[in-house]
């Protein structure tokens, strides 16, 4: 099995740990994933803001990257929903058809392709999961409050299957965050109120680690827990497997929260 | 004014914008209980946008079935293609049999056409007789929600409308009092209204009969006691036959309000003995709708307004700062199809969560629309240049790897290495007003794969 690693580019500049943790983690479960260098992003900043003309070159140059593998795994379900959904304005040839349907969300890949539905280690921290719209709605990876009241999904799952770890209560268990693409920046006020929103529910609620799928609702809740110095620490939940499947010796303390103040930069 | 500059103005009162959230979000909630409640309710919802397809694939046969029907039972039918020709229509009608006092009960059409306006201008006595209309209308705003008209406004709000224009002692903000108050102003308005105005939820094309559900009563009210029955519907209002209704009610109300059923669900067939019944049927935009691919299945819409309530950028910007007739996800959809310049931010006052699209009992696929509109919008040059340019430089980046990899090292030791507050000056950075930016690593991904992994 010929396994391509596609690191969003966001996650490549400002997020290595999380490219490293998914690396690792792949390895754990018996998969060694390559990384083709000239790789660069799926075009979704784009195509989200109305210009997807502009982003065609960006899609062929992502299927030119990733022809070559059985599957493509990102740690991030917003970019796997722009490639399965959105490449469908550029001609369909063999290989365009061949990434959408190759390209999956790392999770995904673990539950579906590799079928592993638990995994061993211990974490044993109250753990609040932000589901991503577009891994939940778009990918249906988890059951949405819409349809049914039983909150469930993949990623719970395995988070629930490691020792010690609690999974936050929330209120609103799959409001948005507000992150949005773009979004987050034209529509600011907007975005910033439903990242607080989503941030105070897990407050509330007792989350000492926020995790959730995709790096990039993360990266604009941790602008607001960072923000406010709130104590909660925000991992991808890919770095909490890694950790928790570490061959003893590895302390997991660092992963918790110190004090009440976040560091700042 | 663009949809984030009403939006920044709304969310600025932190704690009028948790009230509305918290509000709309308990709406949610009602119909979360009530559709969980009922085994087949996606298999209703494929239903209802089965019908709706159907019919909007031959609504010109089902209009002509409908006007046939309904002229039969001796209701007087007119055709109107934009707003102008339908406040026309109805302002004729009034003036053929003299009135000058009309009541009108909820319909979004005629806010649509801006009648009230229309006819006040031409001397016509025009009362909303639902309770959330007519509130606004005493305050001279436009309704903010599809459903609840007044639901951007706290009952000290309206305890103050009463107390100006009803005489309610001041500081009167009991719900009870107030409605009571409400009641006695419009029983007066219902007695002197010669006209009465309804709007149209159904129009049931084998029968040519209308259907009109309401929680007051305030319809039956106003059409027993006019001499004139005006029901103004858009053509997409339609459905084929009587034995189609009950997917629809079923589903209207629970989505709505989570109620099993609305209140009254009246049919109105034929004009009582010696009185006129009208269906004014309007255009004003349908059919061009109709005619876009990509858009036409907005019309399926039944106005429940529960992609409102589940919106959370709605849930925080409040029905206002749409500026549009219908606001909410829907509205953002419908809108640059009327005037695809004046509305163009409302297809970005999105994340794309598809909430919208899971709510909705007539399946829209409503977020799937908002991001084709942006790539039109884009296209046809409406996005701000800055946006624009931004965007094909990216692109040209992204498409070339050394590039790409020379410039997100540059962006990154900015940031290591630019002091805090020159990196998060709310000026050039919107995001930093709220929020930290990342923490900029030393090493790249791909600076430790090559050195690690390679
Ligand atoms: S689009 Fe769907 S959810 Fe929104 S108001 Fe119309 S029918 Fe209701």
């Amino acid at each position: 099995m010929k396994v391509g690693l596609f690191i969003p580019c966001y996650v490549d500049q400002f997020y290595p740990q999380v490219g490293i943790a998914t690396y690792q983690l792949l390895e754990k479960l018996g998969v060694r994933a390559d990384f083709p260098v000239k790789q660069t992003c799926c075009g979704q900043p784009m195509a989200n803001t109305g210009c997807e003309q502009d982003a065609k070159p960006v899609y062929r140059h992502f299927v030119d990257t990733f022809q070559g593998y059985d599957y493509v795994v990102a740690p991030s379900g917003s970019c796997v929903y722009h490639v399965r959904k959105h490449y469908d304005v550029v001609e369909q040839t063999g290989a365009v058809q061949h990434v959408r349907q190759a390209t999956y969300d790392l999770f995904d890949f673990i539950t579906s392709v590799l079928g592993v539905t638990e995994l061993p280690g211990r974490f044993p921290h109250q753990v609040g999961l932000h589901l991503s719209c577009h891994g939940q709605r778009g990918l249906h990876q988890a059951n949405e409050s819409e349809m049914t009241p039983v909150r469930d999904g993949q990623l719970s799952r395995l988070l629930r299957s490691l020792d010690g770890l609690t999974l936050t209560e929330l209120s609103r268990n799959d409001e948005c965050c507000g992150f949005g693409g773009t979004f987050c920046i034209t529509e600011e006020a907007v975005s910033a109120r439903m990242g607080q929103d989503r941030v105070q529910d897990h407050l509330q609620h007792g989350t000492q680690v926020l995790t959730g799928g995709d790096m990039s609702c993360l990266m604009h809740l941790q602008g607001i827990v960072r923000r406010r110095q709130l104590p909660m620490r925000v991992l991808h939940a890919v770095e909490i497997f890694n950790v928790a499947l570490q061959p003893s010796g590895t302390s997991v303390s660092t992963f918790v929260p110190q004090s009440t103040t976040a560091e700042r930069v | 004014m663009s949809h984030p500059q009403r939006a920044a103005a709304f969310t600025s009162d932190a704690e009028r914008t948790t009230w509305h959230d918290e509000t709309l979000w308990f709406v949610r909630q009602k119909r979360d209980k009530a559709v969980y409640a009922i085994p087949e309710f996606q298999e209703l919802r494929q239903l209802a946008s089965d019908i709706k397809e159907h019919t909007l694939s031959r609504l010109d046969e089902y209009l002509e079935q409908f006007e046939q029907n309904a002229r039969a039972n001796g209701v007087q039918v007119h055709w109107a293609a934009d707003a102008e020709e339908h406040n026309r229509i109805v302002l004729d009608i009034m003036r053929g049999v003299g009135a000058t006092s009309l009541v009108k009960s909820k319909s979004m059409l005629t806010e649509e056409c801006h009648l009230n306006p229309y006819l006040i201008k031409n001397g016509i006595a025009v009362v909303d007789t639902d309770l959330g209309e007519r509130i606004v209308q005493l305050r001279e705003e436009a309704p903010s929600h599809l459903v609840l008209p007044a639901i951007h406004l706290k009952k000290e709000d309206v305890g103050e409308t009463f107390h100006v224009h009803l005489g309610t002692p001041k500081g009167e903000k009991d719900p009870q009092n107030l409605t009571e108050a409400a009641r006695r102003h419009l029983r007066e308005k219902f007695l002197i209204g010669q006209v009465a105005i309804t709007g149209v939820n159904f129009a049931i094309a084998e029968t040519g009969a209308v259907v009109v559900c309401t929680n007051e009563g305030n319809a039956d009210l106003g059409v027993n006691l006019a001499q004139v029955h005006i029901a103004c519907m858009g053509m997409e209002k339609l459905i084929p036959r009587t034995a189609d209704l009950g997917v629809f009610t079923r589903l209207l109300a629970r989505s709505a309000t989570g109620q099993p059923v609305t209140t009254y669900t009246s049919h109105f067939a034929k004009p009582a003995e010696g009185r006129q019944m009208h269906i004014v049927i309007v255009d004003n935009g349908r059919t061009r709708q109709l005619g876009r691919p990509d858009f036409r299945n907005s019309l399926k819409c039944i106005r429940c307004g529960a992609c409102m309530n589940t919106c959370p950028v709605y849930r925080r910007s409040g029905g206002h700062s749409y500026d549009f007739t219908v606001p909410g996800p829907i509205g953002a959809i419908l809108s640059p199809n009327i005037d695809m310049r004046q509305h163009s931010s409302l297809p970005f006052a999105s994340t794309l969560c598809g909430s919208c699209t899971d709510v909705c009992p007539v399946k829209i696929d409503i977020h799937a629309q908002l991001y084709k509109w942006r790539q039109i919008i884009a296209q046809e040059g409406e996005l701000p240049v800055s946006k624009k340019l931004g965007m094909k430089l990216l692109s040209s980046v992204l498409a070339r790897p050394a590039i790409y990899r020379f410039g997100g090292k540059i962006a990154r030791e900015g940031l290591r290495f630019l002091p805090h507050a020159l990196t998060h000056a709310t000026a050039f950075n919107p995001w930093a007003k709220a929020r930290e930016l990342p923490e900029a690593p030393k090493q790249s991904f791909r600076d430790w794969y090559q050195q690690t992994v390679k």
